[in-house]
């Protein structure tokens, strides 16, 4: 159906925030004393629209919340046209109110944040660029459009993480991010390919249409492809390298792109091909494998990172896990998935906002063996970060209790071998997740003062402990309203509709329970009854495996970037001496032998003579020959 | 016939005295004694044929030759004027 | 009827013997001149192209006279869609080209110790000369002028190159001249070998009297045989020109040399006439040689678009890199050609427009890097967004359409040839689908080392752009971003030219698997 009244506006959405950034971009320095100010003003507009939108959806019924927006013809060639549209619908408005309500608070943060830096609308500028890119993403009505705002993000992502470009090492964050992203469009451009040859059109309508028709083998690939995709963006194994680097970026992006939103698009373009995926097992199957390696992955590495975004860097792998997991499991999965993903959009950003405000008390230093004690300083950071922290531990009355256990209990209900595998890592997940939460929160916030002598913290001003208050509303409660208020009757437009339960009490929920406070109980063990070393001791071997990201860089550069570079070194020596050397070789030998034929002007006209007479003889005697 | 073989005769002694001689006036006659034997070639031919064609080819020949001569000598000439040498041997600047 | 392209082609040469004809040292004057004709050219080009009714006649603009009648040569003009944006293309360039080498004459490519052998003057009469010849051979209908054309396009090439290049340009010019020439005369023995063929009687399939006019030729019954060596004649031509691999080392010692606004003529339009020679006339005068001769274009496209990138990767010296960044991005242009099929050619023809934008940009922007640090090395850079921020955007923005950021023009036109090429060939569109991780790769490696990171000490007093250099890039920037977002327009331009070319071929789009009913409807409501 069309969309009609606010929802016909809803270009709006990507058009303020998109403005935003042109006039940043263009306006130079002539915007810098009030850049920061419209940057912030175009989320909060788009937020506006999208809450508007969001209003009059809830005055459908059923499929009538599906609505749709033409806006322009992209290209029409031969029998494959695109039409750039918008689609309207509960997954897409979720997203909207996510990315547009978290973005606008992490705006509103950074106006406080990036205070002191010469290039705050520079900064602004890629912000809005960002939250464009992102919703284009998720309104995109066909999977051109979604592929446009999925590499638009990750412009907007690789020019933030080297925003302080002048380092080094953001610098090469930010290309690493690029380029690893960069294999997983691959998986995604290949699956479009695939998906236009197959059904001749790459509309979502048209895809979903066709699915049924299609072969067995022909919808696992796309489904495979796609989620080699998602593990790209959302930085899952074997592609998650990237995620813990991106880290250089300043804290507002890590927390916007790389913890509330961007990360997440993996799980929303799984959730979105959910046709796809009930149509493969195997697919879905590959999913929830690639899901529950992440979450023990990332949890793992969460415990051993001193670098207080790191740790977060890994904990938002871990939870992201979760959401995939959540997605391969299909049906009921799909509604904890993206509940898991916006009460995580809510905790984890107001983590990492925290986090922010913690360096910004440390003078810009990540490290939390010199942290310690910050709760009697900094109390606005500290209460909103704790609810943040019970919220993620999954504390019984709060969102990740809600959410982590619906996925826990889901993955319990597939049965078979698989589900209790499945089950057990994600119970397992939990209890780690306890762990360094903990750890990070006591070795922060409690303890002894273990600053440096020119350090003196105190608590941010206003305008950043205001968005993290908010932050901290929504941890606390999102969970809980999105899955107990009929979240799943929501998305059902989507994702097909379903029977389910909340059980307040349960098996796995109470071994999860059990296993969170025993992971709450041995961090303070290690971190909180203990003093905290200042140096980082050299720990077991886990604690070094975990510490080199379970040595997938290590992985990496030995595997592709090393092979990579002899391979280039190979195929330039190859241009230059093979090729190259093959026509300058022809060129040497033509250019010799005419050396040696020009030894034959010997300049004596004695010799020229007696050349012409042998060949006037020679003619001659060819003459008779001929003749006889 | 005799006159063809004389012909003949003079024709390599001018091509021998070409290639073994060094002087460039020497050279230079026999360039023109090879010219001659041709033209007794011709108007021997002409005679034996019947025709004037040889005859009238050979005018030709003396025309050019004379022109040559001209030229060759003014050519020789300068060369003697510039390298005091009128060795065909001497003059080999025109090489690789 | 006005003779457009005709006045088009005499306008530029005009330009060019009037701009020698000015006093000497009068180098201001030189440029302003050469300034005003190209931006003439240019505005004409706009106008006309808004004449072009995409409805309408394949060739439009079009004008026939005799030029030499006894071998049946014409001269005759007309633009089809993909002429027509590969026109506009040309004369879009030359005139920023112009502003943006503003100064290179007289600085011989930022290497002080080689001044330039000739004038100033020279230098925009050669530009404007090669404006004229581009213009020329895309506009020409006739076999036997686009031949003339095609050669004589060298002659400026060589003494641009030649006379106002880097240290190593007399070898880049003779290698540029005896590779181009080599291609050529093959050409040659194709286009004469066309004579007879043409002046057989109509029953024995010829023409009846000889003829060069593409109109005609292509009613010609060749046999097959006959046929592929014509085919190759003119195909080694143009895979030298364009360049595909194992044909391209002449590219980036050419475009490394070439000072950088020539290089952008070099690499942006000359290289074209490759492809759009394979386009137009391998494809349609010979098409039962050139289906035979698709497993081996496609393959050679495939290495081309995987090893060019590989190699641009491994390059130390930014405008060698950028021609290795070309030579894959040919690799795209010349698998959507022989991929035959709709999406994958008017993808490539896009393809073509696109990359003259966004290589020129970045020549254009690596140009001004260079003459302002007096080296092409990568390695002499660093940390130059913080010292010239406006600079390090706009190379910035041109780099990420080198890699085809969707948005940004190029990304539309490799889609698509993906896209077509994937609808029949898999395989190849699957790795050619790696030279995307790769492209991500050099690009940004490149600007990672010349841009970011701290500020070398060599490059710490670097100036931001002027204006005139920003004059130069930024309509570029505007149409590259334009065309990401907008491509129909263009696009409608040249599929009818496309679906022409397949119906000549006599290739259809496969259908897709899934095409029932359900599918139209449930697709375009």
């Amino acid at each position: 159906m069309k969309a009609e009244g606010i929802q016909a506006a809803s270009w709006l959405l990507i058009a303020l925030p998109l403005a935003g950034a042109a006039i940043l971009l263009l306006g130079g320095r002539r915007t810098d004393k009030w850049g920061h100010l419209l940057g912030a003003a175009m989320p909060l507009g788009s937020f506006a629209v999208g809450l508007a939108a969001f209003f009059q959806m809830l005055g459908y019924s059923g499929n009538a919340r599906i609505r749709h927006l033409h806006i322009y013809d992209y290209f029409v060639v031969g029998n494959f046209k695109v039409d750039m549209g918008l689609l309207i619908d509960p997954l897409s408005i979720s997203f909207v109110l996510l990315i547009t309500g978290v973005g606008s608070l992490i705006h509103i943060y950074s106006i406080g944040y990036m205070a002191h830096d010469p290039d705050r609308r520079r900064f602004f500028a890629y912000l809005n660029l960002f939250v464009a890119a992102m919703l284009l993403l998720v309104l995109a009505d066909n999977y051109l459009g979604l592929y446009i705002g999925w590499e638009g993000v990750g412009l907007a992502s690789y020019l933030l993480i080297g925003f302080w470009q002048y380092k080094p090492t953001a610098a090469v964050a930010a290309k690493k991010a690029f380029v690893v992203n960069r294999v997983g469009d691959f998986g995604l451009s290949v699956a479009i390919l695939l998906m236009f040859a197959t059904f001749g059109t790459v509309q979502f309508a048209g895809v979903y249409g066709g699915i049924g028709h299609a072969s067995q083998g022909t919808v696992t690939a796309i489904g495979l492809l796609l989620l080699l995709g998602a593990c790209g963006k959302s930085a899952q194994l074997p592609l998650q390298s990237w995620l813990l680097d991106a880290m250089e970026g300043p804290t507002p992006v890590s927390a916007l792109i790389h913890a509330a939103t961007m990360v997440t698009a993996g799980v929303y373009l799984i959730v979105r091909s959910n046709p796809i995926f009930n149509l493969s097992p195997d697919a879905r199957l590959a999913v929830t494998v690639v899901g529950a390696a992440t979450l023990l992955a990332g949890a793992i590495i969460g415990c051993a990172k001193d670098d207080i975004k790191k740790a977060l860097a890994g904990s938002t792998m871990s939870q992201i896990g979760y959401m995939m997991l959540a997605a391969g499991l299909g049906k009921v999965g799909y509604v904890f998935a993206i509940a898991h993903l916006i009460a995580h959009g809510f905790f984890k950003a107001g983590m990492f906002l925290g986090a922010g405000s913690v360096m910004h008390a440390m003078k810009e230093d990540v490290n939390m063996r010199k942290y310690g004690a910050l709760r009697t300083v900094m109390y606005i950071t500290f209460g909103t970060f704790f609810l943040g922290y019970l919220a993620i531990i999954g504390f019984p009355g709060l969102s990740g209790f809600f959410t982590k256990d619906g996925i826990i209990e889901t993955a319990f209900n597939k049965g078979g071998t698989s589900g209790a595998v499945l089950g057990t890592c994600a119970v397992l997940g939990a209890g780690i997740t306890a762990f360094y939460m903990s750890r990070l929160m006591f070795m922060t916030f409690f303890g002894e003062k273990r600053w440096d002598d020119d350090v003196h913290p105190h608590e941010s001003p206003l305008v950043m402990t205001i968005p993290l208050m908010l932050l901290a509303i929504g941890s606390v409660f999102a969970g809980g309203f999105l899955v107990l208020g009929g979240f799943a009757d929501f998305l059902a437009p989507v994702v097909g509709a379903q029977e389910h339960k909340f059980h307040w009490v349960s098996v796995p929920g109470t071994v999860t329970l059990l296993l969170m406070f025993a992971g709450v109980a041995l961090a303070w063990m290690q971190y909180g009854a203990r003093p905290v070393p200042r140096e980082a001791p050299r720990g077991s071997f886990l604690t070094v495996f975990a510490r080199r990201d379970l040595y997938g860089d290590a992985l990496n550069e030995s595997l592709l970037m090393r092979p990579g570079q002899w391979a280039t070194r190979l195929a330039v020596y190859f241009d230059t001496k093979g090729v190259d050397g093959l026509v300058n070789g022809l060129a040497a030998g033509v250019g010799g032998s005419s050396g040696r034929l020009r030894r034959v002007q010997t300049g004596f006209v004695r010799s020229y003579a007696l050349s012409m007479f042998l060949g006037a003889a020679l003619v001659v005697g060819a003459l008779f020959l001929v003749r006889i | 016939m005799n006159y063809l073989i004389l012909s003949a005769i003079l024709f390599t002694i001018g091509a021998v005295g070409v290639l073994v001689r060094r002087n460039a006036i020497v050279v230079f006659m026999c360039v023109e004694l090879m010219l001659n034997a041709t033209n007794l070639a011709f108007v021997s031919f002409s005679h034996q044929h019947g025709n004037l064609d040889g005859q009238i080819i050979a005018f030709f020949v003396m025309v050019v030759a004379a022109a040559e001569v001209v030229v060759g000598l003014a050519i020789i000439m300068a060369i003697f004027r510039s390298r005091r040498s009128s060795s065909v041997d001497d003059a080999n600047l025109l090489k690789y | 009827m006005f003779p457009w392209l005709s006045v088009l082609i005499a306008l530029p040469a005009v330009g060019a013997f009037g701009v020698t004809l000015l006093p000497k040292g009068a180098d201001e004057l030189a440029k302003r001149f050469a300034l005003a004709v190209s931006t003439l050219v240019a505005v004409l080009t706009v106008v006309m192209a808004f004449q072009f009714k995409t409805g309408g006649a394949r060739f439009q603009f079009t004008e026939s006279y005799w030029w030499i009648k006894a071998f049946g040569v014409h001269w005759a003009v007309g633009a089809d869609g993909v002429a027509l944006v590969l026109i506009l293309l040309s004369v879009i360039l030359v005139p920023l080209v112009v502003l943006a080498s503003w100064n290179d004459a007289e600085r011989s490519g930022g290497a002080s110790e080689n001044p330039p052998k000739r004038s100033v003057k020279i230098y925009f009469a050669l530009i404007l000369a090669l404006e004229a010849m581009m213009i020329g051979v895309f506009a020409s209908t006739d076999v036997f002028m686009f031949y003339v054309f095609f050669e004589a396009m060298l002659i400026p090439v060589y003494f641009i190159i030649g006379s106002y290049g880097g240290p190593q340009r007399s070898y880049a010019a003779v290698k540029f001249l005896l590779y181009s020439l080599a291609g050529g005369l093959l050409m040659l023995v194709a286009v004469i070998w066309l004579y007879p063929l043409s002046a057989r009687p109509v029953a024995a399939g010829g023409l009846g009297h000889p003829s060069f006019l593409f109109s005609e030729l292509t009613h010609l019954q060749i046999e097959p045989t006959t046929a592929k060596w014509l085919f190759m004649g003119f195909f080694i031509a143009f895979a030298i020109k364009a360049p595909l691999v194992p044909f391209h080392t002449w590219l980036p010692d050419a475009a490394g040399q070439a000072p950088a606004g020539a290089a952008v003529l070099i690499v942006g339009v000359l290289d074209k006439v490759g492809t759009y020679g394979m386009l137009r006339f391998c494809l349609e005068l010979f098409p039962g040689a050139a289906r035979w001769a698709t497993p081996l274009v496609l393959t050679l496209s495939v290495i081309g678009i995987v090893y060019g990138a590989i190699l641009a990767i491994g390059q130390v010296d930014l405008k060698r890199l950028i021609a290795y960044t070309s030579i894959s991005h040919f690799g795209f242009i010349t698998l959507g050609i022989f991929a035959m099929t709709s999406q994958a050619q008017a993808g490539a023809t896009l393809y073509m427009v696109n990359h003259g934008f966004s290589t020129g940009a970045l020549f254009i922007v690596a140009g001004f890097m260079i003459s302002r640090r007096g080296s092409a090395r990568i390695d002499a850079y660093g940390g130059v967004q913080k010292v010239a921020p406006l600079l390090a955007g706009t190379f910035l923005i041109a780099g990420l359409s080198g890699l085809s950021l969707p948005g940004l023009s190029s990304f539309v036109s490799e889609f698509l040839v993906l896209v077509g090429t994937f609808s029949r060939y898999r395989v190849p569109a699957v790795i050619a689908t790696v030279g995307m991780i790769l492209a991500a790769i050099y690009i940004l490696w490149m600007y990672q080392r010349t841009m970011n990171g701290p500020t070398a000490p060599a490059v710490s007093a670097m100036k931001d752009l002027s204006r005139r250099e920003v004059v130069a890039v930024v309509p570029i920037i505007a149409i590259i971003v334009a065309l990401g977002f907008f491509p129909k327009p263009i696009l409608d331009v040249i599929n009818p030219s496309v679906k022409q070319t397949l119906s000549r071929v006599h290739q259809v789009d496969p259908k897709p698997t899934v095409a029932d009913q359900l599918i139209k409807t449930g697709a375009r409501p």
